[in-house]
């Protein structure tokens, strides 16, 4: 059996709400011991005893409504979120696939950004610059990417954040929703490209409410309801059921 | 990673984003870089006719006074009014990838160092005007004063982009503050103008050894070793209890944004 690259145990993830102080800051600051108490009771649980494995090489698809908890999984397998209890060990470079306009200055061209995003990813400026033209090929948006891309369409800014995202040698790549939006022909080239990820042995973390897509993606599937894992298994099985079950 | 590859990965991080910086700032308007000239220039005019022209403050070459003073307080101001937004601006990033983000403050200070060490021609230009020389002494002065205002400003704003993330009040307190702090130091007046009683109580406050020694190095290409002694002691102070308040808060960030 391949090792295991991503490994949730017993994983529980509670948001304290520190927005949230009742009387402002001057009650908060006066009634200091109690206020941070009632901070800490006052949380949310968006992930409970979540367990699972992604070994490697392997695609795994997350599945489930709005609000389950998807997102939250996927920062804290980025690292971006800390688990309050239980244990996320992740062996492997991440490379979460920027949603729309994430990380991109509005003011900066295209191209800028892609350095930007390049070595805010993990890349140095080096490898950033020897991929440049390959990177500016595959988004495909001609002239534009010397422009500043404020101008751009939502459509073409996920062009330029795949087309970072793809050229970055991931060993795990986190895809959360992003293929939702360019057309059906930038779509299909995502795709191609997700599927020579998975040729290549890399581990993908997909998130989508197409069950085309993670159908035809992902090797097994993981489908998050009420803060828990509701049922793991193949992804022909797990998305039948919920389907079916609404 | 290795570390040799760990640390030209932060190395790059930080050319990245100061890049981005320079380059943003100043987008889209005319004049362009000479706005980090202008806008201190414009403020020696302000205090110049409010304090000189109405309210006759007796100095000699006032102007030139006002300008030591000014630009290296612009840098100050600049950087610390900018830091409540450097984490909170950048929430997509934060909430998706994992990156040093102190790195992101620090490219704000560097930016608005260089800004500052730009203005340098100028202020030699001034005295030049009125028939000052530059200073030997700046070749090591200038360094020192340089490093003492980056650590100090560093340290202040990764307090103010840290915790402004958990208290937005933050965002208003630092204007007001850095307001108050500008009247309460000595910039536009000079330290021996402040009454006797209270002369002892500028030193309580971190900006006024900094600024006094900035002025005194500039103008008279003098450096007060306990004036100095003061400033480094505050600036190490703030940057060690920035660098301990990120570090308490900084793995909340991508919950809190």
């Amino acid at each position: 059996m391949k090792p295991s690259i991503i490994t949730f145990r017993n994983v529980t993830k509670n948001y304290t709400l520190s927005r949230e102080l009742g009387g402002g800051l001057k009650n908060f600051l006066f009634r200091l011991p109690r206020s941070v108490k009632e901070i800490r009771a006052s949380g949310y649980c968006a992930l409970k005893d979540v367990s699972f494995e992604v070994r490697s090489g392997e695609t795994l698809g997350i599945i489930g409504r709005n609000g389950a908890g998807k997102s939250t999984l996927l920062g804290l397998v980025a690292g971006v979120l800390h688990p309050s209890a239980g244990e996320v060990e992740v062996n492997g470079k991440v490379t979460p696939l920027l949603e729309l306009g994430g990380g991109f200055h509005p003011d900066l061209t295209g191209m800028d950004n892609i350095m930007l995003n390049g070595v805010l990813l993990g890349l140095n400026r080096k490898d950033v610059a020897r991929k440049m033209e390959e990177i500016i090929k595959f988004a495909g948006l001609g002239d534009y990417i010397g422009q500043p891309i404020r101008t751009y369409s939502g459509g073409m800014l996920a062009r330029l954040g795949f087309s970072v995202a793809a050229h970055l040698d991931p060993e795990i790549l986190l895809v959360d929703e992003v293929l939702a939006v360019g057309d059906a022909d930038f779509r299909k080239k995502c795709l191609d490209k997700i599927m020579g990820f998975k040729r290549a042995g890399v581990t993908i973390v997909f998130i989508s409410h197409s069950m085309e897509d993670v159908i035809r993606i992902c090797d097994r599937v993981i489908w998050i309801e009420e803060r828990g894992v509701k049922m793991a298994g193949d992804a022909a099985s797990v998305t039948g059921a919920y389907l079916g079950g609404g | 990673m290795n570390n040799r590859n760990t640390l030209r990965h932060y190395a790059d991080l930080v050319i990245v984003l100061f890049v981005k910086e320079m380059r943003v700032r100043y987008k889209s308007t005319a004049l362009g870089y000479w706005w980090s000239i202008l806008h201190p220039l414009a403020f020696v005019l302000v205090f110049f006719i409010a304090f000189r022209v109405v309210m006759r403050i007796q100095m000699e070459a006032y102007p030139l006074f006002l300008i030591v003073g000014l630009f290296p307080w612009q840098w100050f101001a600049n950087s610390v009014g900018a830091s409540p937004l450097i984490f909170l601006g950048n929430a997509s990033v934060i909430k998706k990838v994992k990156f040093p983000r102190n790195i992101m403050p620090l490219a704000v200070v560097l930016q608005d160092m260089v800004h500052f060490l730009l203005s340098l021609p100028v202020i030699a230009g001034v005295m030049f005007w009125y028939g000052k020389s530059p200073f030997l002494s700046w070749l090591y002065g200038i360094p020192v004063l340089l490093a003492a205002q980056f650590f100090i400003t560093y340290g202040i704003a990764l307090v103010v982009s840290s915790l402004n993330l958990f208290f937005r009040d933050l965002e208003r307190l630092t204007t007001i503050a850095v307001t108050l702090l500008f009247y309460l130091t000595p910039v536009v007046y000079s330290e021996a103008m402040v009454p006797e009683q209270y002369r002892s109580l500028i030193y309580l406050n971190p900006l006024a050894p900094l600024m006094i020694s900035w002025r005194t190095l500039l103008l008279n290409g003098v450096l007060d070793p306990r004036l100095l002694a003061a400033s480094m002691a505050y600036s190490l102070l703030f940057f060690a209890l920035g660098t301990a308040v990120y570090g308490r808060l900084s793995w909340k960030f991508g919950e809190v944004v």
